[in-house]
């Protein structure tokens, strides 16, 4: 009989199948999840200097600058951890689409957060921030004249291209918007990666549930406190730049 | 005595679109059970000479799992950890409106009305759920000791009674909850350890195989379990999932672990 088959079924497989396996694929979601909070964490760190002054966030973004190729890699690494975590997101959804091609007549929602339910569109949404994000302030496509912002050391003018951009309400409310969005989406998804990796239990879940909404917080003050501080004009262009 | 206006899915069979039907429920008394209330419908319907509404059910003592309603866009009902049979009227008020409908995924197709065909959770437990030597009779109390923690969480396992439930609440129609509470009962004990890679490899792939969603992590599943087992087994059955990494690559038959 078939059904006898645990004992026979092979159980040996490559990695390809322990990833093809719904399991798998949430694990592929679940890490590459870690490494993106890791970044945006150290991200909002290293911005967060602009409130040291001009000198301190202009030295750090030569330093993240004087990597060369290094920074390229760290570029490369990232992308490829964004395109996994986006890929394998969509995968799965689309599969769990497809497993009820029928829905209720009457829906509805007991204990699942709105957070869960709309991390799909929350996630799309924050990768379409970050593609404009980095034609805003990285690749400075969007502002050419940034590009010729230098401080007193010969620098590249971070700090003022900052506060420049900041100046203009429309794109520090937007960023605002976006990053109230990355909250939302890692208010569900800090304590989800604990659970797809295995790392919850009875004890743990209560306080996992907190830690996904203090590090929401967390990162949501951290990021919009910076267009804030340039909207209500805690953080002033230095003399001379306009 | 209460009235209660009910919509309820009819489909003549597999093949059948199905629509929502409008049936007046009435005389209902408080302490009818949800499918003492259907009955009273259908004698109505009987005498009419009308088709009588089509659904699962067995023991009516809440321990069989066959019953299988989502009421209201709840499976099993408002009330939390009940089986529809074990749902009484007294949680509803006269002059309600009552969605009913069969469990909607693509892994349990409509056989008629309310009914659906849960044979893929068959197949996940012919995939796995076993264990596959002959472990004996009854043992000795403590002749093989099993630590009080574990057999207590296998035991809140083993409380699955395979009704199909959590697919249907999911809203990825996934059905972890149930995988990982076979997966998690095993995997206490010491007669199912030594299986354990090869038993969630095995369902894992039967659960996929069948077509049923991935979790996503909306723990609705829980909320409707009429066994309340908890989502934590699904943490546990990712770590016996993960465990499997040590088997990378291992060519088939290799034996051992």
């Amino acid at each position: 009989m078939e059904s006898v088959g645990i004992a026979k079924k092979t159980w040996a497989f490559l990695p390809v199948g322990f990833f093809s396996r719904s399991i798998g694929k949430k694990l592929v979601v679940a890490v590459t999840g870690v490494v993106l909070l890791g970044f945006v964490t150290g991200h909002m760190v290293g911005n967060l200097q602009v409130f040291i002054g001009q000198e301190a966030i202009n030295r750090y973004a030569a330093f993240l600058q004087g990597l060369g190729e290094l920074l390229w890699l760290i570029r490369a690494f990232m992308a490829a951890t964004l395109i996994l975590h986006v890929w394998f997101a969509i995968q799965l959804k689309l599969e769990n689409w497809a497993a009820r091609p029928k829905r209720y007549e009457h829906n509805a929602t007991v204990q699942a957060t709105l957070s869960s339910r709309t991390m799909i569109w929350t996630g799309l949404l924050i990768g379409a921030f970050a593609a404009y994000h980095l034609l805003h302030f990285t690749f400075m496509s969007l502002h050419p004249e940034y590009k010729t912002l230098e401080d007193h050391l010969g620098q590249h003018d971070v700090y003022s291209m900052v506060i420049l951009g900041f100046k203009n309400p429309a794109i520090s409310i937007f960023y605002i918007i976006m990053m109230f969005t990355l909250a939302y989406h890692l208010s569900h998804s800090v304590q989800s990666m604990f659970q797809t990796l295995g790392l919850n239990n009875d004890q743990y879940d209560g306080g996992l549930r907190r830690l996904a909404l203090a590090v929401a917080g967390i990162l949501f003050v951290g990021y919009t406190a910076i267009p804030a501080a340039a909207l209500l004009d805690i953080l002033k262009l230095p003399a001379g730049v306009k | 005595m209460m009235n209660l206006k009910l919509k309820v899915w009819r489909q003549k069979n597999a093949q059948d679109k199905g629509k929502i039907v409008d049936y007046n429920a009435k005389n209902v008394s408080p302490d009818m059970s949800f499918l003492e209330m259907l009955d009273i419908v259908n004698e109505e319907l009987i005498l009419k000479g009308q088709e009588p509404i089509v659904f699962d059910h067995d023991c009516r003592e809440g321990i069989c799992g066959m019953c299988s309603q989502t009421i209201n866009g709840i499976p099993h009902g408002p009330e939390r950890g009940t089986t529809v049979c074990q749902l009484h009227m007294r949680h509803f008020k006269d002059g309600d409106t009552i969605f009913i409908e069969p469990w909607r995924a693509r892994a349990f197709p409509v056989m008629k009305d309310l009914i659906v065909d849960r044979s893929a959770l068959d197949k996940i437990i012919q995939a796995g759920g076993f264990v596959s030597v002959d472990t004996g009779g009854c043992p000795d109390a403590n002749s093989l000791p099993i630590a009080k923690d574990d057999a207590e969480d296998a035991m809140d396992a083993a409380a699955c009674i395979g009704c199909g439930a959590c697919v249907a609440a999911c809203k990825n129609a996934s059905a972890m909850l149930f995988v990982s509470a076979k997966v998690g009962h095993f995997a206490k004990l010491p007669q199912g350890k030594i299986e354990r890679e090869r038993r969630v490899q095995a369902m894992v792939k039967a659960m996929d195989d069948a077509g049923f969603g991935n979790c996503t992590n909306y723990y609705e599943c829980e909320a409707v379990c009429p066994k309340e087992i908890s989502v934590r087994f699904i943490a546990l059955m990712n770590r016996e999932y993960l465990r499997t990494i040590n088997h990378l690559g291992r060519k088939k038959g290799a034996g051992g672990f």
